[in-house]
């Protein structure tokens, strides 16, 4: 069932085993391993701060870890590095575009890093270009683009490569609703015409149900790896989410008088229970006043994360935000 | 055996890939093309960023006619014994100049470019990393070189007689000193996290190392302890290079300085010892976190 034997690495296009990394101050990764299958779309989730970007960067050859090991398609990032950059494209969070550069230009300079030159080059430019429906833009400078434009144009330079692994950094990060849409739809044209397997982080929950499976990563420990669905599903019943002025009240009563476990966040009160509509009865009898709204609701990620983390996701970006 | 056995949750295992492992064929690394391509990026940022040519040319010449001027009457070299006016003995000091702004500023560069730029993307291709420093050296000084040939064109005003033997020596060694310094410029942006702590360095050493090369004054004037300084300063050496190439018919201008040959030797040396640093610290930069 596992993938932990070393010999069985070959046959993923990740394996990460038992991965650890400690930069001088802190611990980033603690005993991580997963492994991603042949043209999976596969998410990295967590909250800032939770490991994700250390993971990124050892996948792509950029940190070497502290412990444990990680391989592309059974070679391994550190002793096998040159190699494995041959078969990774890479999108990263902040921007690696030269923006006093047309975009053909900064494909051309990207096509010779990697070996590429005269009509081969040409040809898998104008191609790139064609299917991220940027050639009439290809004369442009960075500069003058859309940040949506420029992010697509990002891909392009991954693409050009054929990549047998795409990975990708908080690529959708600073885009508006509609780009992202865009930027998705993209992606997922590619897989089908290439059977290119995708990995990418995020701490966006709508975008990891977007994915075949997720890794939910928290405080540097893999907490959850399965498919959104089936994580979700392993939450029995459904989340009551109470409000009103008073919610410390509220948390009171419930547990009082009802005998519910209940959960006090910023803004709410959430009970886990396995009939919303009866439960959501007896809650508005015994709070009456001070009760403003209720809702009922399935399980989300969100409600996964904090399962199994025992905090909620966006809470705790902040505070880890507010440390780095 | 498995570590991850006893928390089933977290033994879901990966679909079993439905292709098989793909053909790891690899393109051929191909390093020349990639020092040509970071080469050429160079030249082509520089034309887009016309204003980049003042920042280098400028201050070197207004510097030329400031201090040429203002130290014109007290200025006067004690090892010759000929008529030397400062605005000639400053004129390569102004050449050193202009090729370490322009390697200042195009090295700072590689802050901002390694962090949230281009060179994210070289970082992480196949290609070696000495293809990375080289590029960069090679294109900035290219760049620096075409600036001294132009700057060089007003050396007959100050009282620099062109010779076109001396002139064609002078800029080759003004080649290596712009490779030395952008070999530097380029190790000290890669241990930087900021543009404020280059401009530190930039304010305590970089300008400092130029005043103390004998572009500024002559090291025979100097006190000892200054003196010794100069001697041992790398960049003294290509100063007194490219004075010996300048006046290659006329030795007595050149009275007091180190020989051309250990001229030559030193600046070699030192251009290798900054390529040497350059791609070593590339090295460091993946060991350590980034």
């Amino acid at each position: 069932m596992t993938t932990s034997h070393s010999d069985e690495s070959t046959n993923f296009p990740i394996a990460v085993e038992g991965l650890c990394h400690k930069y001088e101050d802190r611990i980033a990764l603690t005993d991580v391993s997963f492994s991603v299958g042949s043209g999976e779309l596969f998410g990295i989730v967590g909250p800032n701060g939770g490991g994700k970007t250390t993971t990124f960067k050892i996948l792509t050859t950029l940190l070497r870890p502290t412990g444990g090991r990680a391989s592309v398609w059974g070679l391994d990032v550190v002793g096998q590095r040159d190699q494995v950059r041959h078969l990774i494209g890479v999108v990263f969070q902040s921007p690696a575009l030269d923006v006093k550069l047309t975009v053909r230009e900064n494909l051309l300079h990207h096509g010779h890093l990697y070996g590429l030159a005269g009509r081969d080059l040409k040809t898998r430019i104008d191609g790139c270009l064609e299917r991220l429906s940027l050639t009439d833009r290809s004369r442009d400078l960075v500069e003058k683009l859309s940040g949506g434009l420029r992010r697509r144009v990002e891909l392009a330079k991954a693409l050009m490569s054929r990549p047998k692994v795409l990975l990708m950094d908080e690529p959708t990060a600073g885009l508006d609703p509609g780009a992202r849409d865009t930027f998705w739809n993209l992606i997922n044209r590619m897989r089908t015409e290439s059977g290119m397997t995708v990995v990418h982080t995020t701490h966006h929950l709508e975008e990891a149900e977007l994915c075949d499976r997720i890794a939910v990563f928290d405080r540097g420990r893999l907490v959850g790896l399965d498919s959104p669905g089936k994580l979700r599903a392993e939450i029995a019943g459904e989340v009551v989410t109470l409000r009103g002025s008073d919610l410390s009240a509220i948390d009171e009563q419930l547990r009082k008088k009802l005998g519910v476990e209940t959960q006090l966040a910023g803004d709410c009160v959430r009970v886990l229970t396995g009939d919303g509509h009866a439960f959501a009865a007896k809650a508005r009898e015994v709070l009456g006043g001070i009760l403003d709204s209720i809702s009922i609701a399935r399980p989300s990620l969100a409600d996964v994360f904090r399962q199994r983390s025992g905090h909620d996701f966006a809470g705790e970006a902040d505070v880890m935000e507010a440390k780095e | 055996m498995n570590p991850l056995a006893a928390v089933p949750e977290l033994t879901a295992a990966a679909p079993r890939p439905a292709v098989p492992t793909p053909s790891l064929e690899l393109t051929h690394p191909r390093p020349w093309l990639v020092v040509g391509t970071l080469l050429q990026r160079e030249f082509v940022r520089f034309i887009r960023q016309r204003h980049r040519v003042f920042g280098a040319l400028g201050q070197p010449l207004i510097f030329l006619v400031l201090f040429g001027a203002g130290l014109h009457g007290s200025f006067r070299n004690p090892l010759v014994a000929t008529e030397h006016t400062y605005f000639e003995y400053f004129f390569p000091g102004t050449l050193i100049l202009i090729l370490l702004f322009t390697a200042i500023f195009a090295t700072i560069s590689i802050i901002e470019d390694r962090r949230e730029g281009f060179l994210q993307s070289v970082l992480v291709a196949p290609a070696p990393r000495w293809t990375i420093a080289l590029g960069k050296m090679l294109g900035t000084g290219s760049l620096a070189v075409s600036q001294v040939i132009l700057f060089m064109i007003i050396a007959p005003l100050v009282g620099i007689p062109f010779d076109l033997l001396g002139w064609a020596g002078a800029v080759a060694v003004m080649a290596v000193i712009a490779l030395a310094l952008t070999g530097l410029g380029f190790m000290l942006a890669w241990s930087m996290d900021s543009a404020q702590g280059y401009h530190a360095i930039m304010n305590v050493a970089l300008i400092p190392m130029w005043l103390l090369s004998g572009a500024f004054f002559p090291a025979s004037g100097a006190t000892g302890w200054m003196r010794a300084i100069m001697l041992g300063n790398p960049l003294t050496y290509g100063t007194a290079a490219v004075r010996h190439m300048l006046y290659l018919h006329n030795p007595a201008m050149t009275a007091g300085l180190p020989s051309l040959a250990v001229s030559l030797g030193v600046t070699a040396l030192f251009a290798a010892a900054a390529f040497a640093g350059a791609v070593w610290i590339t090295g460091v930069h993946f060991k350590k976190h980034q």
